[in-house]
């Protein structure tokens, strides 16, 4: 019935898709073909990658708060110099924009925290369910469903449980201890929104670390056995080493993803207690497009800086990635 | 009994490593769906039930009763009198340690209670106007009509499109193959995050602001899309295609009738990904759409939670209504999604 249904406007769209290819093969042969098909998709690229890519580059070296960019007088090097403009790099306050250095270096300590607790948690659960376990897959859709829900349903989920009167204070106070602000102290919102994230998040390097391990062929372990190696043994001799391209990989992929956080947070803590929990991100988001004057050239600014950490991470990335076997990951 | 229990195949028994895996995946059982399950339980309390600290496991709230001659419905509390009797009474009203209450079958004759003399009553009940209301109170339809409109389009575009480029670059042999390949790929670098700015220019130039087709159209070209197709594709055998050129089909006819229903696994994969990665779309969404009657549900949920006075219980069965299609999708699916995910990388 469906298909009957769906049959009429698909034929459609099929004559009328096929009459400038059957066009242009009759006039110009196979020549233009491949191109035909590659039409859309590259002038897709072309107007909102390559095109915004340049437009980005040349807006980061211009002034004033117009959108349109020959509007813009060209300012040269002021924006970086202005985002560069600290007597102590390392003490924000001490910079002239503050709140791009404590975004740096909340995402600098974000990411360094973040990464490595997700690869250890997401190695142990790999570990776990590569072992003789009843219903593996059930277990692997447990630990996989947080991944599919979007940031925004994410976050609420545990603002609802780190609320003042929510469930975890409940917890608390039940056990005899007194409610914590848990969003509005800077230390415990860090905390929280690094714990949400590798909730959200593990499933995903789980899946790719587990089946690393069942990619490790089992005679090596049967040799191991062989050999009377101990349990430890055989996981740092045989296990580790062999699963090493992997880790690698999944450690730069959850790099790259951890200096781009924005969203989970954004609803979570909005980037606070004042700016504990501002990250890149947010800075370039909030200063291009929240505040009262919209200054799209500091913005664009902070994308390049942005851009050149995204692009020495996809390197060494690309550089592990041919050493082994591995797999890209990018959200779309 | 315990050795029965804990009998295996092979005569072995489960020793300390099987307890402790078992006990880390019962936790991560917890951890990762309890927030969940509390969310969905949460979702079906009225709005009193949601103040009550400390909250209630399941959705109870106090039990509440009708009273003539008040017009909202009133609190009911068992009551320890003077003399000894309980009674069910409604609070009409509380003045610090006295409430004034009355029979509801009597409403004429008032009591007085000192309130330590009385025990709240509650029953269990599904507020199911959370979910009922939304259509009324709020513009939930346009929100949901937005989502399903996006997710979709862009899914039919980004298969078309995408199946088309990685037709072209796995089974045409031209020159520039090989850049334009590596071009698409290159994209992976560049993630919408790092072209915020200007994309919002290009646009704005194209009319797109404010408009669904602005979030539609920079998001349907994947270079994961090409790469997942691409690789299928390869494995397709040639012959099929000189086969049919023998035929005199179009090259289009090829690609359409030959190529794509047998590229039908990769296709779903990436189906499934394209409905996952713009229903929970946030950012881009979030710098396009700016007027409320053109929200998605993402932007609708993020600008309800930021208000001064947050109606908790329409938030929280609005957060269910829009983890439900995807949880849905995983729940038949699951299969595909990891299976798609350990062979290609993608998310």
């Amino acid at each position: 019935m469906l298909r009957q249904l769906a049959a009429a406007p698909v034929a459609a769209a099929f004559r009328v898709v096929e009459a400038p290819f059957r066009w242009a093969q009759s006039a110009f042969g196979m020549r233009p073909m491949p191109w035909l098909f590659l039409a859309p998709n590259l002038l897709i690229f072309g107007v909102f990658t390559f095109l915004p890519l340049i437009i980005n580059f040349y807006y980061a070296f211009t002034g004033g708060v117009q959108l349109y960019p020959s509007e813009r007088p060209f300012t040269g090097l002021d924006n970086l110099a202005t985002l560069f403009d600290c007597t102590n790099h390392f003490n924000p306050s001490t910079c002239r924009k503050d709140l791009f250095w404590r975004a740096i270096w909340n995402t600098a300590q974000f990411s360094v925290l973040q990464v490595t607790l997700m690869v250890a948690f997401s190695l142990v659960t790999a570990l776990v369910l590569n072992r003789k376990v009843i219903g593996r897959g059930f277990w692997r859709g447990v630990f996989f469903y947080p991944v599919l829900l979007s940031p925004v349903v994410v976050a609420l989920i545990w603002k609802w449980i780190l609320q003042r009167e929510g469930l975890l204070n409940a917890a608390m106070v039940g056990a005899g201890a007194s409610g914590v602000e848990w969003l509005t102290n800077a230390s415990w919102a860090m905390f929280w929104v690094i714990f949400v994230s590798i909730w959200a998040h593990m499933g995903f390097y789980t899946l790719i670390l587990l089946a690393g391990l069942q990619a490790i062929p089992k005679d090596l372990y049967e040799a191991a056995q062989m050999d009377r190696a101990s349990p430890w043994r055989t996981f740092s001799r045989v296990t580790l080493p062999m699963l090493m391209p992997n880790l690698l990989v999944v450690c730069v992929l959850a790099l790259i993803r951890a200096v781009q956080i924005f969203d989970e947070v954004f609803v979570l803590t909005g980037g606070g207690p004042g700016s504990a929990t501002t990250f890149i991100v947010q800075f370039i988001y909030q200063t291009g497009f929240m505040e009262q004057i919209r200054l799209y050239g500091m913005a664009a600014a902070g994308s390049l800086v942005l851009a050149v950490v995204l692009i020495v991470l996809t390197l060494i990335q690309l550089r592990i990635a041919s050493a082994g076997r591995a797999g890209a990951g990018n959200d779309g | 009994m315990v050795d029965f229990l804990t009998r295996r195949r092979g005569g072995r028994r489960l020793d300390w490593t099987d307890w402790v895996t078992y006990g880390y995946l019962a936790s991560g059982l917890l951890l990762m769906f309890g927030p969940v399950l509390w969310l969905v339980m949460s979702s079906f309390k009225t709005e009193s039930a949601l103040t009550e600290f400390p909250p209630s496991l399941l959705p109870t709230g106090p039990k509440m009763v009708a009273v003539t001659g008040v017009d909202k419905p009133r609190p009911l509390f068992k009551v320890t009198l003077p003399d000894g009797s309980v009674r069910e009474l409604a609070e009409l009203r509380r003045i610090g340690l006295t409430a004034t209450m009355v029979d509801p079958a009597h409403p004429e004759t008032e009591i007085k209670v000192p309130i330590d003399q009385r025990q709240p009553i509650r029953a269990f009940g599904l507020a199911t106007e959370n979910y009922t209301d939304l259509a009324g109170k709020f513009a939930f339809g346009t929100y949901l009509w937005n989502s399903v409109f996006i997710t979709v389009i862009a899914t039919i575009f980004t298969l078309l499109f995408n199946s088309m480029a990685a037709f072209a670059l796995s089974k045409y042999r031209f020159s520039g193959r090989k850049t334009v390949f590596l071009l698409i790929l290159s994209t992976l670098m560049v993630p919408p995050t790092i072209v915020l700015v200007p994309n919002f220019l290009v646009v704005s130039e194209l009319g797109m602001l404010n408009s669904l087709w602005g979030v539609i159209w920079p998001a349907v070209a994947t270079p994961t899309g090409v790469f997942l197709l691409r690789q299928y594709m390869l494995t397709l055998p040639d012959e099929l295609l000189e086969a049919a050129r023998m035929d005199h089909a179009s090259e289009w006819r090829i690609y359409w009738r030959i190529v794509l229903p047998l590229t039908a696994p990769a296709l779903a994969v990436l189906a499934i990904f394209s409905v996952m990665w713009r229903w929970n779309d946030f950012l881009w969404p979030l710098v396009v759409l700016s007027k409320s009657e053109k929200f998605t549900l993402q932007l609708a949920l993020n600008a309800f939670q930021g208000d001064l006075v947050t109606q908790w219980n329409y938030l929280l069965a609005m957060t269910v209504l829009t983890l439900l299609p995807v949880t849905v999708v995983f729940a038949f699916l699951q299969k595909y999604i990891t299976q798609g995910i350990a062979s290609a990388g993608v998310k």
